[in-house]
């Protein structure tokens, strides 16, 4: 089981801020493919990779990274701190 | 390193004054603090501001250990708000203290340009009822570059 973490907008629109989920995918672009075939809250969400960032296990990563292993995953907008 | 990630209202000149009485033997402080823009009822209700417990204090730190490496400063002070906050509160401040100004001035403002956009914050500005995301600009991204 990996959790998936939402934050700002994307919580707002999924309708949840984390899930528990079995994956198969071995990088984070197969598990956002594997989710945007379950619902269309998900598609809608993922449709542009430009408009979010990913973190694996509370770390900034990249797309194609490995998350074979990973605890947390969080998908959330580019970040407004400051 | 001295770091904070908290919801409550910080006063800032007491938080100078803490942070300076730790220093030893340095010749310059630079101190920055970021305040939310907007009058009450007129351009802003109030701010919201979410954050990612467990990463953020975890990634402030990060970044303030890279622009130690960087420059020669002695301490950084770093203190982030989340939750809601009103026209006029502090949002957050940093603190670069150095034997030098130029030292200090440019980690601060490296600190405050990795804080913007890879510190896991995101404001929410909400008037007369609606609520909209502040959407990343690509200038903040830019920034980032002159570091590179």
């Amino acid at each position: 089981m990996i959790d998936l973490i939402y934050f700002s907008w994307i919580r707002e629109r999924i309708g949840k801020s984390s899930e528990a989920i079995e994956t198969k995918a071995a990088t984070v672009v197969e598990l956002i493919e594997e989710l945007k075939v379950k619902d269309i809250r998900y598609s809608e969400v993922f449709s542009d990779l430009g408009s979010f960032r990913v973190a694996i296990n509370q770390e900034l990563a990249d797309f194609n990274a490995s998350i074979i292993g990973a605890k947390e995953i969080a998908f959330f907008p580019p970040m407004t701190g400051g | 390193m001295h770091v904070s990630v908290q919801s409550e209202f910080f006063d800032f000149s007491a938080e100078i004054k803490n942070f300076s009485e730790t220093l030893g033997n340095i010749g310059a402080l630079v101190t920055f603090t970021g305040i939310v823009r907007g009058q009450k009822s007129n351009t802003l209700d109030y701010m919201f501001i979410e954050h990612y417990p467990g990463m953020t204090e975890t990634q402030i730190k990060l970044i303030v250990e890279d622009a130690i490496k960087r420059w020669k400063i002695c301490d950084v002070l770093v203190i982030h708000r989340y939750g809601k906050l009103e026209p006029g509160e502090p949002i957050m401040m940093v603190a670069t203290a150095a034997e030098h100004r130029r030292e200090a001035f440019e980690a601060a403002e490296y600190l405050m340009d990795y804080l913007k956009s890879r510190a896991p914050f995101w404001k929410k500005e909400v008037l007369n009822g609606e609520e909209s995301w502040v959407e990343a600009t690509s200038e903040d991204e830019a920034s980032l570059n002159r570091w590179r």
